[in-house]
């Protein structure tokens, strides 16, 4: 689990840094976006690699969480889990649950018409298409507020998966106080950049 | 202080137990709450009905042996204490407590609010330990030098008394804190680096085969600990169990 949310973190970043040059540049956008859509490498290794370590991700997640169940049949008639812990920390599930909702959105809107583009339909390339695909996407201000909806469950997940992930992989207490505060912003202004994103994309389209 | 009680009863390991309600007065806010449970026992005594059934030993936060889960919370509405050392200043006349046994698949009720730790025990035994000579001609641990910061943290760890609030207060009902604990105590030492991958590797392995949940870092542990025991333990024995295993 915390292998496989740090390569989504770092694939986060990615998709971020090419999404908000958009805001920027319409050739930029559609350059990188060509690049991405277009490289052997990333369509046919990292692509594949990004899908299993979702799918991983989000199985080993409702798996451990059938598990931990199963450790306490018997629940407390009376549990105060507020009084020692935070809400996102013990509803991860419910967070990750949200999360797996709006990736099959975004598949429906961004992956699967991509797919179909250039490997069921193979139509010719245009390397120009990428920035009016992504402001088409947002025109519906139903939509931008879906994605920003979910956008806020990422950051709450984020806010504790991603210091928990360095905990499980043993970065100990050397480096706590940085890996709070690092989480904090990662998943302050992450988020909020593709809620910008797409608020900017339905303003001004 | 008048209270009204509502305490899980269970006859023995393979009954169905449920709540039952009692009241209980008289009772004075410099009291213990075990004192709370010994009144309520002779009234039942007299009264002809069986007394509920609680783990206790030293009473003074030392053992590990009281283990109730009250009003929502391991060892009660306090954090840095066992159940022996809540008082009944903590509670307001007319209140209503909620008292159960430490519910986790690994700890079965025995009886009323008695669980079977031994769990604990099996871990213990599957590496928790240094094996050393103790024949008459062991070296004086004072004679080696220990870096001050390690020795602190090898003591901090090893105040851990065992007592299972970690497992009853975690919702996956994980013994990591525990465990990492057991494993910190010595990985912090020189006398604990011989054993110290066999000790992670079995008593990790030991802790699964006994059925304790997964550790999400939520935290709650680490509040409701009696002897404060941190959570930075169990990134330590997971670093010491990675490196065991590459």
């Amino acid at each position: 689990m915390a292998l496989s949310g740090l390569f989504l973190v770092v694939f986060l970043t990615q998709h971020f840094l090419i999404n908000v040059t958009s805001v920027f540049s319409e050739d930029i956008f559609n350059k990188l976006s060509h690049f991405m859509g277009t490289n052997p490498l990333v369509q046919f290794v990292l692509q594949p690699i990004l899908i299993f370590g979702v799918i991983f991700h989000f199985v080993m997640g409702f798996y451990l969480e059938i598990l931990n169940a199963k450790s306490r049949k018997n629940n407390y008639s009376k549990f105060s889990g507020g009084s020692n812990s935070s809400w996102i920390s013990r509803n991860m599930i419910f967070s990750g649950g949200v999360i797996l909702v709006f990736l099959v959105i975004h598949f429906i809107d961004f992956w699967i018409p991509e797919m179909n583009y250039k490997y069921v339909e193979v139509l010719p390339e245009d390397p120009n298409r990428y920035f009016e695909e992504l402001v088409h996407k947002f025109e519906s201000p139903l939509k931008t507020a879906i994605y920003s909806f979910s956008f806020i469950f990422l950051a709450l997940h984020l806010l504790h998966g991603f210091s928990s992930s360095f905990k499980t992989v043993g970065v100990d207490s050397k480096y706590y106080n940085l890996i709070q505060k690092g989480t904090f912003l990662f998943s302050v202004i992450i988020p909020a950049g593709f809620v910008f994103i797409a608020i900017f994309h339905n303003l001004t389209s | 202080m008048k209270l009204y009680l509502k305490i899980w009863r269970q006859t023995n390991v393979d009954s169905n137990g449920s709540f039952q309600n009692y009241e209980i007065d008289e009772i004075t806010p410099d009291m213990s709450f075990l004192e709370m449970m010994d009144v309520l026992n002779e009234k039942l005594i007299l009264e002809g009905v069986d007394p509920v059934a609680f783990d206790h030993d030293c009473r003074e936060g030392i053992c590990g042996s009281c283990s109730l889960f009250i009003n929502g919370r391991a060892h009660g509405p306090d954090t840095g204490i066992t159940t022996c050392q809540l008082h009944m200043r903590k509670f307001q006349d007319g209140d209503s407590i909620v008292i159960e046994p430490f519910r986790a698949s690994s700890f079965p009720v025995i009886k009323d609010l008695v669980v079977d730790r031994t769990s604990f025990d099996r871990i213990q035994h599957a590496g928790g330990y240094i094996s050393i000579n103790t024949s008459g001609n062991t070296q004086d641990a004072n004679t080696i030098p220990i870096r001050k910061e390690d020795a602190d943290n090898a003591f901090d760890a090893a105040t851990c008394i065992g007592c299972g609030a970690c497992v009853a207060t975690c919702k996956n009902a994980s013994a990591m804190l525990f465990v990492s604990a057991k494993v910190s105590q010595f990985s912090y030492l020189p006398q604990g680096q011989v054993e110290a991958k066999d000790r992670v590797l079995n008593m990790v392995k030991q802790m699964d085969e006994e059925g304790f949940g997964n550790c999400t870092n939520t935290g709650a542990c680490e509040v409701e600990c009696p002897k404060g025991i941190s959570i930075k333990n169990i990134a330590r024995m997971n670093k010491e169990f990675l490196k065991a295993k590459l």
